[in-house]
Order: C-alpha cells, then sequence, then structure tokens
C-alpha cells in the first residue's frame, strides 16, 4: 500500500468544494472536497502490452483545478468513473512491462494519457483512433476499462499523483530524451495540447494570430506557434508580469494586459470598431481560458471569417454567438493529441511537442514541486499561480514527506551525521 | 501702481510653506533653506477698451500689408483661422478674445460687401471642438451666423479633397495645408498667443497643416535641437516653421495675421491665492485656501477634475497687433515677455514644480500620465531662455498623481501608445518606429475625423515634446505618482517631496541646489 490522492464520487463534498472555491477561491476547497490523501494498492495490469510506471513528477492541470473545485461540465460525468486518481501529466519510471516490444525497466517515459481504443482493447478501432487521433476517440466509456478519458480520471488505470503507480499501454508511453529534465519532460503532455490546438489552426503564413491567456497553455501554444508556424504577428493576452516576460521569451511580438489585447489585435490588423466589434481583427484567436470572457473577448477580435481554437478547458457558458453566426466565425475545440502532420510527414503529437519542449527549455515553467502529503498547498498554489508568479506546479513522488511536527520537536540537536 | 515684476525668492527659516499644485489638489511643501522660488510677474494692465484696440489693430497693420479694410473686396473668398481649444489656459472668461477679434473682421467684411467667408478652427491634428466650446471661443451671434450654414468647418488634416501641397521648403520639408485657406484670396488667423512659442509662421504652418507636412517638424530631432522652444532664436521648431510660413507666402497665400496677448490673471476671485506669493497671502487667502484645498482632497478626482475644468480665467487682453506675420509676431512676442519673463541667475542641481490639473491638450478631458510628462518635461521645463533652470544631468521633480487613467474618446491613439509603445522603450527617437503605423491608422483618423479624438500621431509628439528635456536630465522624480504609470514613463517615483530629494541626492550628489518653478501662471525664465 502507498499514498495516492484519490478522488471519491461525494456530493456533499463536492458542493463543499465548490462553495469554498467560488467564496476563496480555485484550489482552496481541496480539503473539504472529493479529494483525499490515502494509502492504495498499485492498479493491476489491465492486459498484455501494459506497463506499471512509477511518477517521478505530476503536474495538476486547469482541467484537475476545475475538477477539484466542482466546476466541470456535467458533460464528463459519464466519461469518467470513480474513485480514480488525478494526475495525467506524468514522467516515471517504467517498473514492470509486459507484452511485444516492452520498454526496459527503469526506462524514463512520458504518458501520453488518453484511453483510446487501443488501450480498452476495442477492435475494429472506432475511426479516430483509426486515423490516429486518438484525442478524438470515440469509445472511452467502452471496452475491458471502466470509463475514462485518460488516465488520470479512470479508476482503473490509477493516475500521476500516486506513489502507488499507474497502468499504461505501451502505446502510451513515450521514451524521455537523455537531455531532459524531469521538468522538461512533465511539460511534454500540456505542450502536446498546444501542438495540437496550433497544429488545428492551420495557421497561414502573414496570419495575426492572437493568444488568449498565458498559464501553461498559453505559454506552451506560443512556443508552439513559433516552432511549428509563420505567422507575421504573434500577439498574447497575459495578466501577470512573469506572464508577459515569458511570454515575450518564448517568441510573441507583443504581450499586453488581457484587457488590452483586443485594442492590440486591432492595432496590429489596422481594423475599425463596429459595436465593439472590430471589423478586421486576428486571423486565428487560441483560446487558453475557456471562459465566457475569454470566448466573448475572441469573437470580438477575430476577423470575419476567421477561426478560434478552443484550448482552455470549458464549462458552461453564456456567450452571446450573433457575431459568431453573423461573421461567419469558425469556433473548433483543440482537445488532447494524436497524429499531426507536419511538413508533409505524420508524426505523433508528442514527438513533435518534445522537439517544443526542447527548443524553447519548458521545463522552466515548472515553478514549483510539492510532496503529495501537502496536497493541499500544492492544489491551493495551482489555483493561484498567475498572481503567486507560478506557471505549472507539480508534484514531486520522489521528495521526502514532511517531517511531522512531533518527529521536529523531537529530532536530536547536533552537527549532521 | 504698475504691476511689480517676477521674483526669485530664496528660501530661508522665515519662509512659509511654498504652495504646489498637484493635478486637481495641492499642497504646501517645505523646500530646504537656500531654495529658490521663481515667481512671475504680477498680471499687466489690460486694455482699457479691447474693441477699438482691435479695429485701431485692424486698420493699422505692422510690415509691408494694407490695412484690413482694403484687402477685403465683394465677391472675394475670405477664409478666418483661429486658434482652438488649447487655448487659453484655463478657457478665458466670456468673451473670448476670438470672439472680439472675428466680430470686429466680419464687420469690416461685411462693410466692404465680402459674401464668401469661411471660419476653420486651426485644429492641426488636435480634436474637434463641440458646440459649447466653438460657442464659448466665437460667441453665440458668430457661431449661429456660420455653423448652421456650414460655414464654420473644423481643419481637417485628412481630408485629401480639402489639403493642398503647396511645394517644398529647401530643406526639402512637404508644405500641406488646408485647401480653402491657401485658395482664399485672403487668409485671417486669429491667434491667442499664450506662450512665446504661439503664433508667428507656426498658426498657418502648422495649424492649418496635415500630418505630411507637420511630421517634418513635430519629430524628436527638432526638439532635442529647440533649446528651447520657446526662444525663437535657438527653436528648430520655430525655424522650420518659418521656412514653411516664407513659402506659404511665396505660393500666394495671403495671410493677415492677427494676434493677441493675455495677462497673467489666471484663476477667479476663490483661487486667486494661487497667484500670490504665500508670505503675502491674507487671511481671506488662507481661507480660500483651505476651504478650496479641503473641499477637493474630500471630492471624488473626478469630480474635482469637473469642478477645475468649470474654470473661467479672468485672463484679459494686454495687446492686439495685426498685419504681415513676422512683423506682427514680432510685436507679440515683446508683450508676452513683457508680461512673463523673470531673470534668474544660474542653474540648480534640482528643479521643482507642481503639475496642475489641465494642458494645451486636455481642456474638459482627463490629464493622462502621458499629457503630465508633456506639461513637465515638455512645456514647463521649456519655459526658459539662454539655458535651462536645471544643469545638465540634473533632477527634475514633478508633484502630480499621474493616476493612470485616459479618456477614450479624445485620448485613444495615447492609450495604446502607454500600452503598446512604452512597453517598448520610452527613447524619443527610438519610438519613432512606431509613429507611421499610429499616424496611418484608419480607426484613429475615423476617430480623428468624425469623434473628438486627438489625431493617433499625437501621443508621440506629446513624447516628442519631452526630448530635450529627457536628454538633458540625468533623472525624472514624481512626487505622489501613480506607481505603474510612473515606472511606464520611465521616471521615479517618490511618495512624498523629502522621499524625491533623497532619491535626487543620488543623482546629483549631495547638498544640491534646488529652483521651485511657481507656475501657473506661466512665465519664462531667462536664465543666466
Amino acid at each position: 500500500m502507498k499514498k495516492a490522492l484519490v478522488f471519491e464520487r461525494n456530493l456533499p463534498r463536492f458542493a463543499a468544494a465548490r462553495v469554498a472555491a467560488m467564496v476563496a477561491g480555485s484550489g482552496r476547497g481541496t480539503g473539504i472536497g472529493p479529494l483525499r490523501l490515502t494509502e492504495i494498492d498499485p492498479p493491476a495490469l489491465p492486459g498484455p502490452a501494459w506497463h506499471r510506471i512509477r511518477p517521478t513528477l505530476a503536474g495538476i492541470c486547469g482541467s484537475d483545478l476545475a475538477t477539484l473545485d466542482a466546476k466541470s461540465s456535467r458533460y464528463f460525468e459519464e466519461l469518467v468513473s470513480f474513485p480514480f486518481v488525478p494526475g495525467h501529466e506524468i514522467v516515471g519510471v517504467v517498473e514492470e512491462a509486459s507484452g511485444p516490444d516492452p520498454l526496459a525497466p527503469m526506462t524514463r517515459v512520458v504518458v501520453e494519457p488518453v484511453l483510446g481504443c487501443i488501450p480498452r482493447a476495442i477492435a475494429p478501432p472506432c475511426p479516430a483512433c483509426a486515423e490516429g487521433r486518438t484525442g478524438g476517440c470515440e469509445r472511452v466509456a467502452f471496452g475491458h476499462l471502466s470509463p475514462g478519458l485518460q488516465i488520470g480520471y479512470c479508476a482503473d488505470t490509477g493516475g500521476g499523483w500516486s506513489a502507488a503507480g499507474l497502468v499504461a499501454h505501451r502505446l502510451q508511453l513515450h521514451a524521455v530524451p537523455d537531455d531532459f529534465t524531469d521538468e522538461d519532460a512533465v511539460m511534454v503532455e500540456p505542450t502536446a495540447c498546444a501542438v495540437h490546438a496550433v497544429l488545428d489552426a492551420a495557421v497561414d503564413p502573414g496570419a495575426v494570430v492572437a493568444v488568449l491567456g498565458a498559464g501553461t497553455l498559453g505559454l506552451a501554444a506560443i512556443a508552439a506557434l513559433r516552432t511549428l508556424t509563420t505567422p507575421a504577428t504573434l500577439i498574447a493576452g497575459a495578466k501577470h508580469a512573469h506572464q508577459r516576460r515569458l511570454a515575450a521569451d518564448l517568441g510573441a511580438d507583443g504581450v499586453v494586459t488581457p484587457e488590452q489585447l483586443p485594442r492590440a489585435v486591432r492595432r496590429q490588423s489596422r481594423s475599425l470598431i463596429n459595436a465593439g466589434q472590430l471589423t478586421g481583427g486576428a486571423d486565428i484567436v487560441v483560446d487558453c481560458v475557456g471562459s465566457a470572457e475569454s470566448l466573448s473577448q475572441a469573437l470580438a477580435m477575430v476577423r470575419p471569417r476567421g477561426r478560434i481554437v478552443l484550448v482552455g478547458m470549458p464549462g458552461p457558458v453564456h456567450v452571446d454567438l450573433a457575431p459568431l453566426w453573423h461573421r461567419e466565425v469558425a469556433l473548433t475545440g483543440a482537445y488532447a493529441y494524436g497524429t499531426e502532420l507536419v511538413g508533409g510527414i505524420a508524426r505523433r503529437t508528442f514527438d513533435v511537442a518534445m522537439d517544443v519542449v526542447a527548443a524553447h527549455r519548458l521545463g522552466r515553467l515548472v515553478s514549483a514541486r510539492y510532496p503529495l502529503e501537502r496536497y493541499e498547498e500544492a492544489v491551493a498554489h495551482a489555483g493561484a499561480a498567475g498572481r503567486r508568479g507560478a506557471v505549472k506546479v507539480v508534484f514531486d513522488l520522489d521528495a521526502r514527506p514532511p517531517a511531522s511536527p512531533a518527529r521536529r520537536r523531537l529530532a536530536p540537536k547536533g552537527p549532521p551525521s | 501702481m504698475s504691476p511689480r515684476p517676477g521674483f526669485v525668492l530664496e528660501v530661508d527659516t522665515s519662509t512659509p510653506p511654498t504652495l504646489f499644485w498637484h493635478g486637481e489638489r495641492f499642497a504646501l511643501e517645505r523646500l530646504p533653506t537656500g531654495s529658490r522660488v521663481i515667481y512671475g510677474p504680477e498680471p499687466v494692465a489690460a486694455l482699457a477698451d479691447p474693441v477699438a484696440a482691435i479695429r485701431h489693430a485692424l486698420t493699422h497693420p505692422l510690415g509691408d500689408i494694407d490695412p484690413l479694410p482694403a484687402l477685403l473686396t465683394a465677391g472675394m473668398r475670405l477664409t478666418i483661422a483661429f486658434d482652438d481649444v488649447s487655448l487659453p489656459l484655463p478657457p478665458m472668461r466670456r468673451p473670448d478674445l476670438r470672439q472680439l477679434v472675428i466680430e470686429q473682421v466680419l464687420e469690416f467684411a461685411a462693410d466692404a460687401g465680402v459674401d464668401d467667408v469661411v471660419l476653420i478652427a486651426a485644429l492641426a491634428l488636435h480634436r474637434r471642438m463641440t458646440e459649447p466650446e466653438l460657442r464659448h471661443a466665437l460667441g453665440d451671434r458668430v457661431y449661429d451666423a456660420f455653423a448652421p450654414h456650414d460655414l464654420l468647418w473644423q481643419h481637417d488634416a485628412e481630408d485629401p479633397e480639402n489639403l493642398v501641397h503647396l511645394g517644398l521648403t529647401d530643406h526639402g520639408e512637404d508644405v500641406e495645408i488646408n485647401k480653402r485657406a491657401a485658395e482664399s484670396d485672403l487668409l485671417v488667423y486669429v491667434n491667442i498667443n499664450l506662450v512665446a512659442m504661439d503664433g508667428g509662421h507656426k498658426s498657418v504652418a502648422t495649424g492649418l497643416a496635415s500630418y505630411r507636412s507637420l511630421r517634418h517638424h513635430h519629430n524628436a530631432r527638432t526638439m532635442q535641437h529647440s533649446r528651447s522652444f520657446m526662444d525663437q532664436h535657438h527653436s528648430e521648431l520655430h525655424t522650420s516653421n518659418w521656412r514653411m510660413g516664407r513659402l506659404i507666402a511665396a505660393s500666394g497665400v495671403k495671410v493677415f495675421q492677427i494676434e493677441t496677448t493675455l495677462n497673467t490673471d489666471t484663476f477667479p476671485r476663490q483661487f486667486r491665492f494661487l497667484q500670490r506669493r504665500e508670505w503675502e497671502w491674507t487671511v481671506r487667502d488662507r481661507v480660500s485656501f483651505l476651504g478650496a484645498s479641503n473641499s477637493l482632497r474630500g471630492t471624488p478626482p473626478g469630480l474635482a477634475r469637473q469642478i477645475l475644468q468649470g474654470i473661467r480665467a479672468p485672463h484679459r487682453m494686454t495687446s492686439v497687433q495685426a498685419g504681415e506675420v513676422e512683423a506682427v509676431h514680432a510685436k507679440t512676442t515683446e508683450h508676452v515677455y513683457a508680461q512673463q519673463r523673470v531673470e534668474v541667475e544660474g542653474q540648480s542641481d534640482i528643479l521643482t514644480m507642481g503639475l496642475p490639473y489641465i494642458c494645451p491638450y486636455n481642456v474638459n478631458s482627463i490629464m493622462n500620465p502621458i499629457l503630465v510628462a508633456c506639461l513637465g518635461l515638455g512645456y514647463f521645463f521649456n519655459l526658459y531662455r539662454g539655458k535651462p533652470l536645471v544643469r545638465e544631468g540634473g533632477v527634475l521633480i514633478l508633484h502630480h498623481p499621474t493616476p493612470n487613467e485616459f479618456s477614450p474618446v479624445h485620448h485613444p491613439s495615447y492609450i495604446d501608445f502607454f500600452e503598446q509603445v512604452l512597453t517598448e522603450t520610452t527613447d524619443p527617437v527610438e519610438i519613432g518606429m512606431f509613429e507611421e503605423s499610429f499616424a496611418t491608422d484608419p480607426w484613429y483618423i475615423h476617430l480623428y475625423r468624425t469623434g473628438h479624438a486627438y489625431h493617433g500621431v499625437h501621443p508621440f509628439y506629446m513624447w516628442y515634446w519631452c526630448a530635450h528635456a529627457l536628454e538633458h536630465l540625468g533623472a525624472v522624480i514624481v512626487v505622489g505618482g501613480d506607481r505603474e504609470a510612473v515606472r511606464r514613463l520611465g521616471f521615479k517615483r517618490a511618495s512624498t517631496l523629502a522621499d524625491a530629494l533623497e532619491i535626487a541626492e543620488d543623482v546629483v550628489g549631495p547638498d544640491p541646489s534646488l529652483t521651485h518653478l511657481h507656475a501657473p501662471p506661466v512665465m519664462m525664465a531667462d536664465v543666466r
């Protein structure tokens, strides 16, 4: 039995977490919510080709926060199974391997967490999985595994926030290059989301691209846009000073506050303004926030027949879609990853993401590491990352737990041995 | 009794605290012993009968030009241009000098049977005036006679149909001005000459010009070579305008220049303490100060702004000259200096100034941080002849709240300049790389032409205005300024004047000499 954070279906605690998050801020309701620190057995290997992974670092993502704050859409209710161990941004080492082409024990890997048809032993695979678009898998609630979009939301696989480890199919594992730090590696999964969004946006050379939000996803999107596309102008809206510095460093041509972003886009696109709407605007807006405000802002500054790519996970929102209809704007979601066409060559999104991480040393976005025992602090830190000058907050599964106050009191004084 | 000339006070232990403007408020500050405080001359006597003086000036012109009545003939095209809302400061009580002058010009025109008359507000790239502002400047009679018939225009520097390119000066400067003005048989320009820079060839060459023309002298290089731009003989701004004005004259544009000067009777009775020397404050002045100071302190900033913007100055006319541009302006300048000149011996390490709520570009509007910089480093710093009041490498201390607040109606491009240009660089030369994109931005042009917005390029001009001071000074400190706004301007912030002086010592060394410019009312320091 080893320590793990487990998320259970518990409606009263769910409601308490929601209220606490609303009152005190994101991540502040963890102590009274459905997440608890407990001891669990390692998950069983579900079948051949599965590997047991011991996580070393596991990130706290915006979607994790939405779950812990009880703000996630009810849409996901049937796509997860309880109780589950959260954590889908994972770097770890192989502890046990099975099936053909196994990875050697102690191989350092990042986990591609989507639980598509192949891990679920569904044959033939759905059309999306057949095309390598595993993020688009239509069978995430079927097969021999419990429902779960990803590792980190499935009762059978475990997740990254666990010293008991997790299980992943061989196809979900990517060996980490030797020159990657663990921090670089843990950034591969969120970067893959950004890569998928950016490549899906089909940025024409010469385009004006605006990125809304400069948390982990926004910064990774800027890095991906700079590495994989050639926009004429890349403008980012970032709320906090450290985010603005990072956005500029990662290649944004202009970085302004979110309130200023429509003004900056207007000036860049030399638009007029009519009814609060730019007459021209950005060719592409990458919304890495996913709120009603960000969507409204994106609609206000995208050009007619332009495209908004929604990368940040939205919940139920109230947005006036009249300009979307009138200006024939394309609003597309960008979820997870799969296979991308880069320069005419099909590549796994994670492989492309590794190039982006390496090019920009995105491990530097990891701002704080916490042991599991300090999960309340960790989640609160992640919930206030922007305000507290942080970007990515991770659990460090190798970290020693803090000494208990009683043990600290009893520790003998004297020179260290 | 004749008005007392300007005065330089040396602060000693018995000197009462000195009044500083602080935006919409005031502060009393105790200056270090040995500091100098420069007070402008008292208001000179006003003309007893301004209308008679105007008629005399129009019929007895200066320079090689006929009296106005002789220039007016039936069937001719007459255009009367006049200074816009940026003058005078604060706006004066009715009747405004423009009204007095234009009424007389129109009377002569009517007597001569001139029917084709158009009035043009010489905006250059300033915002369009509102109807109340035009009524205030021209009087209801003139406004109602012209505006309803579309004969009261506001110069549109972006209207290609109504601009004419007159040629290039021998320095390659484009001269492009208002077509109606250029093609009239006579262009009468009515000035209010508040400071020495106003008037002369600048009236037409700037007030009725296009961006294409203005860019030749409204730039960092010109401003760095205008020392100061209030001193005609050492101002590249002046020289460039003179080249253009002479080309305008050589192109056949007949200009009849009318210039007026005001005394420095700047504030109404309840604010009279603002133009008195502190040790001479009467009980009534003290009560007025306490009343005004306390009530403004307790008033929300927006309302305080509204109250102060409502001030109508009791300025009165001290002279009026008419005729040929250069002859008129030479005489006008004498009158301006007679009212404003103060002799000052030598420079100091530190120059302090309290900045008021108003500058030429925020009449009935918000004094945003860029305008604060422009008023301090552009206007007040340049109120000198000879050499600046502060030595090279010295420190300028401004007293102003510098709120991070902008009028989206009047100053839309300022917001973007503040957020998107000053975040990149505060170097007046370097910002030039952004100028064209602002100047040609279709949205700013639309707002300038149809709304009440300053032209897109205008914030650049405000920053260029600061170029000479920025090059000259070792540091700029703003007492009581908004932290973020002051930092964005590239200046330092201090909570109190004492803190500012300590910070300044890091730049200029211990025991610095200090001069305080006790303005407004405006003055002009002759620094030896």
